[in-house]
């Protein structure tokens, strides 16, 4: 496979505590990844040692290296602000700005400078077009975007991190608040997406991620228990603890 | 247990029923007085007529002229210049306690700013006669009780409530939303300017509308400061005299009309600072 990611033996503290306890995987390019695990197994720490966010929490320690395009991401040289430009993150709770659809969308591509309306309105509809929500908003690209259902605001969200024209992107839990419908939605949305992107999805339905992963990756207190296509994560699982997990044994 | 229930709930209505005559009889308290002001006031608006008062020029209470207009403006004018000087610095301050200080120097800053707010002002009218006073007729002349020294005294007076209840509402915006603003590739500076400040809008705007309300409302300060001279200042270093300042030079010696003057300067004093809560209030509701 085509390696996008690559983890080696990333460990990571909060204070005292071991949270990652020496992760490997590589991830692959174009393809979407599955993260799936118990609560507090680590796949949101894991995210944001990927987006760097992790800059912005104050005790952490960590060891190993991460690979992007065969880059060390977690180098001092690295600068993070132009390292999330290239990896574009959806959480759980969508948090639009205070501002309307168009401008939400509009935001990053401001900060890079770009301020030419025709420029603008093209790549925010492009995005809005990718993340299947242009039908439903393009009368109201003026309406605040608080205004809009979670579903909607969560395609939003993926609307404005496709914006950016990521490599990379990362949904952290994206459709936990979502009716079936808006998850439906975003599933399709992200099955279109990955021909152009890496995409990492951490979900606790592993349904979801039996039916649109390409790899699976099961995490549990820390430790990367399997990792594999999904098929065989699904069908045959080589260790008893990810049979139990996906057979809804414990979770 | 039957009569330990009874005896609950007869506490609970003594507690109840004490607490409640409290509060009204503060609230009776603030009645009291607004309704004393306005006994003793209103008739020299009904005698004099609510245009010589509010826009004569001449204040001679003792030969029957009663303008305060000049000390209207001056009141409004010390204050914005207060503002001028106390938004942004209090701001900034605000800004960098919230977002850029470690924990730590945040634990010192913050108990030292509530110190700053329970200086008495007549201390910070003494520092400002001292260092300001000269320092204003040294550079910029005119004697030095001026405009311009006034400001800045009451812009340093106001800053704990500009810095505290700014802090307060920048806190207050939920970590998410910095989040989204990093994720897009968003630089610290960029997602305070263009999110945090947004979000936090109406708590800030309420901060300058609060310190404005304690400016126009110092006095003590102000009339150590100001020179309190009876015109409107053409110049930021001439002298002026504040609402505040008028009632609390004149009140210990004026009879007859001349207090019912200086209550009449009570009320206009009293209606701009209730303007001012609302407005801060209004600011405040507007956020949740
Ligand atoms: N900021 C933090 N400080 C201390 N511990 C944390 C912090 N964030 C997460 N943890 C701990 O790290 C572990 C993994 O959390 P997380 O990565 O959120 O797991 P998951 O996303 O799989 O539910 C949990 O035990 C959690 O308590
Ligand atoms: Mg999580």
């Amino acid at each position: 496979m085509d390696v996008k990611i690559k983890i080696d033996n990333l460990r990571v503290y909060f204070e005292k505590n071991e949270i990652l306890k020496g992760i490997k995987i590589n991830i692959a390019k174009n393809m979407i990844t599955g993260f799936m695990g118990p609560a507090g197994s680590g796949k949101s720490t894991l995210i944001s040692i990927i987006n760097r966010m992790i800059d912005f929490e104050d005790n952490v320690k960590i060891e190993g290296r991460v690979l992007i395009d065969d880059i060390n991401i977690l180098d001092k040289e690295i600068n993070p602000v132009s390292l999330r430009r290239r990896i574009g993150t959806v959480f759980a709770v969508p948090i639009p700005l205070q501002r309307s659809i168009f401008e939400n969308i509009a935001y990053g591509p401001r900060l890079k400078g770009i301020n030419d309306k025709i420029e603008l309105f093209k790549i925010v509809s492009d995005s809005l077009k990718k993340a299947f929500l242009w039908d439903e908003v393009k009368d109201r690209l003026d309406m605040s975007a608080t205004k809009l259902s979670g579903g909607q605001q969560q395609r939003l969200c993926l609307a404005r991190t496709l914006v950016l024209k990521p490599e990379i992107i990362l949904l952290d839990e994206p459709c936990s608040g979502l009716d079936p419908i808006s998850t439906a939605k975003i599933e399709e949305a992200l099955s279109e997406l990955k021909k152009e992107y890496t995409i990492v999805l951490v979900s606790n339905n592993t349904k979801q991620i039996a039916r649109i992963s390409d790899y699976s990756a099961f995490f549990y207190l820390g430790e990367l228990i399997e990792y594999g296509t999904t098929e065989k994560v699904f069908t045959n699982p080589s260790q008893k603890k990810t049979e139990d997990y996906i057979s809804g044994k414990f979770g | 247990m039957v009569h330990m229930n009874r005896w609950v709930s007869i506490r609970e209505k003594i507690v109840k029923n004490t607490l409640t005559v409290f509060a009204l009889s503060s609230l009776l308290f603030l009645f009291l007085i607004f309704i004393f002001i306005l006994i003793e006031g209103l008739p020299l608006f009904l005698k004099v007529g609510l245009k010589n008062i509010i826009f004569g020029f001449k204040w001679a209470p003792t030969k029957g002229y009663f303008g305060i207009f000049p000390m209207i403006i001056s009141s409004f004018l010390v204050t914005f210049g207060a503002l001028i000087i106390g938004a942004p610095l209090g701001l900034s301050c605000a800004i960098y306690l919230a977002e850029y200080s470690g924990k730590r120097l945040k634990m010192i800053l913050k108990p030292a700013l509530e110190l700053l707010a329970g200086i008495p002002s007549v201390v910070y009218g003494f520092l400002g006669v001292i260092y300001i006073v000269p320092i204003v007729r040294e550079y910029l002349g005119g004697s030095g009780f001026s405009l311009i020294s006034t400001s800045i005294v009451l812009g340093i007076m106001i800053l704990p409530t500009i810095i505290s209840i700014s802090f307060d509402s920048i806190m207050s915006v939920p970590r998410s939303y910095r989040e989204g603003s990093y994720a897009m590739g968003a630089t610290k500076w960029q997602t305070i300017f263009k999110v945090v400040l947004p979000a936090a809008r109406s708590g800030i705007l309420a901060s300058f509308i609060l310190g404005m309300g304690r400016a126009i409302g110092e006095t003590m300060a102000v009339i150590m400061i100001a020179g309190n001279a009876l015109k409107i200042p053409t110049n930021i270093t001439d002298p002026l005299r504040t609402l505040t300042g008028n009632i609390a030079l004149e009140l210990a010696y004026a009879t007859g009309d001349h207090r019912l003057g200086l209550f009449s300067t009570g009320i206009v004093l009293l209606i701009i600072i209730m303007a001012l809560n609302y407005l801060a209030n209004f600011g405040i509701k507007r956020r949740i």
